[in-house]
């Protein structure tokens, strides 16, 4: 019996863990008035076409109003798509300018990057808004993903990854007479593939979960991201709300990340330890 | 660095160029207009200001309001790093001992990472709302007044909960990966001398896993203090009252509803001191790490 205790466990660690979802995938199969009534179903509903329906096409209405689930949706991808390619392009420029080339300013330029690390965009509020409304990026998709693009963790990572490349790699492309971005083309980003895989997984959910940035720099609804979108249609709890059509969003809004997460979760694990390392 | 090199200035120099120019833009030029605006107080009408040097410092710090922000924020965040990593641990210590399972229970907890911190508060609203939710209403049926738009301990029970649930996946994996690589050599060798699990628990796994254990520590602060914003937010909006508003949550209340752009940057400053330590406090431990 004992070496069953370990798998009760976990069981019930998944359990816990599957509620809050399920209550909510549940919930978007049931009209408002079920949910509004605090019936709370524990069994699929027959409206999940038409919630789901109203969420993709419609919305939030009423007071709360946000805007279709398919433009959200549509703006989440770009910002997180941006946000992970112009990371990790940036990055691997930035990491091979600083450990395959010797030059005046080498450590003051690796240092200045190291220091973003140190200054998260929550604790610059006011400032970084300050520059964007300066720079008449307000309320724009690059707004919204430049200043998110700088990053010290990708430089870093990559910059450790360019350190473990054999020296003989680097002679024997000088002595072929490669150029600098030849040996970056050819040699080194093949050998990076990996790397970039697992770094663009973790930084795709890194740039779809953003809040308070969006929440910022973007107040039109062309431009409104779905995880913005949908707490926002919460308002201030009331029961009143339509819960059904929040349930629904709420579903929609977390589907991408998690799926890829599940689906290219060899890439997420080891993005995830060799970021942090 | 590197023995062999390229030659020239220019490229390289042009490769960091992006990088660069978006860290000089929107890094460290807001960080320099946080410090300058913290030593400066502007007159309502925002017309003009005046330099009145550590005032802003002085008065933020001796504000009720920032220290019942400041309360907050360090029960808030050490409830959801303990919720967090003890769950994970025993979950780790639990999917360490099946080794054929470890990996399907692995699958099936680290999904809550990739769900944004907005969204996981909505989802344990769901469960805990007075009216609609599961938990909320069976509270509510077996007499215990549970409603956390006007309780406030409530409230700060809610977004500890939702905020440590994210949280679990991320402690687990790295938890699980500290465990798998103590040898089991050692462990039977233990248990051969007669220690038992409890014993064998306390006295060579949680020494050998302190590393790990540590450096998550940090990692679940700065999560808790700045990237769970979106939970505060989304849920509580920093109430009842004020019971919910951690610092980070200030911040934005001051700079954004209040525009008090002076308080708001002191605000700022005091935090980017506390990023800076625990992020020295990080590096020091990974250099150490390094070395071993």
């Amino acid at each position: 019996m004992r070496r069953y205790w370990p798998h009760v466990w976990l069981l019930l660690g998944v359990l816990v863990f599957a509620t809050p979802i399920y209550i909510t995938l549940i919930g978007s199969t049931h009209d408002a008035s079920t949910i509004g009534r605090g019936d709370v179903p524990l069994l699929p509903g027959s409206h999940a076409a038409e919630n789901y329906a109203s969420a993709w096409l419609r919305g939030g209405a009423g007071r709360f109003t946000v805007s279709p689930a398919w433009r959200m949706m549509l703006n989440s991808t770009i910002m997180a798509l941006c946000i992970a390619v112009g990371k990790i392009v940036i990055s691997l420029l930035s990491a091979y300018a600083v450990v395959f080339f010797s030059f005046p300013g080498r450590m003051i330029a690796f240092w200045t990057i190291f220091m973003t690390l140190m200054l998260p965009v929550e604790v610059r509020i006011i400032p970084t808004y300050q520059v964007i409304v300066s720079l008449d990026l307000f309320n724009s998709m690059a707004g919204l993903t430049i200043p998110l693009i700088a990053s010290a963790t990708a430089t870093l990572l990559f910059r450790q990854f360019f350190l473990t490349i054999p020296e003989e790699y680097v002679e024997a492309a000088k002595m072929d007479g490669a150029s600098p971005m030849r040996f970056f083309r050819d040699i080194l980003l093949p050998l990076s593939v990996t790397n970039i895989a697992a770094l663009f997984v973790i930084l795709f959910i890194y740039g779809w979960n953003q809040y308070l940035w969006p929440l910022l720099v973007v107040n039109d609804r062309n431009l409104e991201t779905i995880v913005v979108g949908m707490a926002k249609m919460i308002g201030n709890g009331d029961a009143q709300n339509e819960w059904n059509v929040i349930m629904a969003m709420a579903v929609l809004a977390l589907l991408p990340p998690v799926a890829v997460v599940i689906f290219m979760q060899r890439w997420f694990l080891k993005g995830l330890t060799e970021t942090e390392k | 660095m590197r023995k062999t090199v390229f030659k020239g200035t220019a490229l390289p120099l042009l490769l960091l160029a992006p990088q660069l120019a978006i860290t000089a833009i929107f890094f460290l030029w807001p960080a320099g207009a946080a410090i300058w605006q913290s030593l400066l107080q502007e007159d309502p009408w925002g017309m003009s200001s005046e330099f009145v040097g550590l005032r802003n410092f002085t008065e933020v710090l001796a504000q009720p309001e920032w220290r019942g922000a400041a309360y907050n924020t360090l029960i808030f965040s050490s409830a959801v790093a303990i919720l967090a990593m003890g769950t994970a641990l025993f979950l780790a210590v639990q999917a360490d001992k099946s080794i054929r399972g470890a990996n399907i229970y692995r699958t099936l907890l680290i999904w809550p990472y990739a769900v944004a911190p907005a969204v996981a508060a909505v989802l344990w609203l769901f469960l805990f709302h007075p009216s609609i939710g599961l938990v909320g209403r069976a509270l509510n049926e077996a007499g215990i007044a549970w409603d956390y738009k006007l309780n406030g301990n409530q409230a700060m029970l809610l977004i500890i909960i939702a905020a440590a649930w994210k949280q679990v996946s991320y402690n687990f994996i790295f938890f699980l990966a500290g465990l798998q690589s103590i040898p089991r050599s050692v462990l039977e060798a233990a248990a051969i001398d007669g220690a038992r699990p409890v014993r064998r628990f306390w006295t060579i796994i949680l020494p050998l896993l302190s590393p790990t254990a540590f450096f998550l520590l940090v990692v679940n602060l700065v999560y808790a203090f700045f990237d769970t914003f979106g939970v505060i937010h989304a849920l509580t909006g920093g109430g009842p009252g004020k019971a919910t508003e951690t610092l980070i949550y200030k911040v934005y209340v001051e700079g954004v509803q209040n525009v008090n752009l002076g308080s708001s940057s002191a605000q700022s400053v005091i935090l980017m001191v506390l990023v800076i330590a625990l992020t020295a406090v990080q590096f020091r431990f990974i250099e150490r790490k390094v070395h071993y």
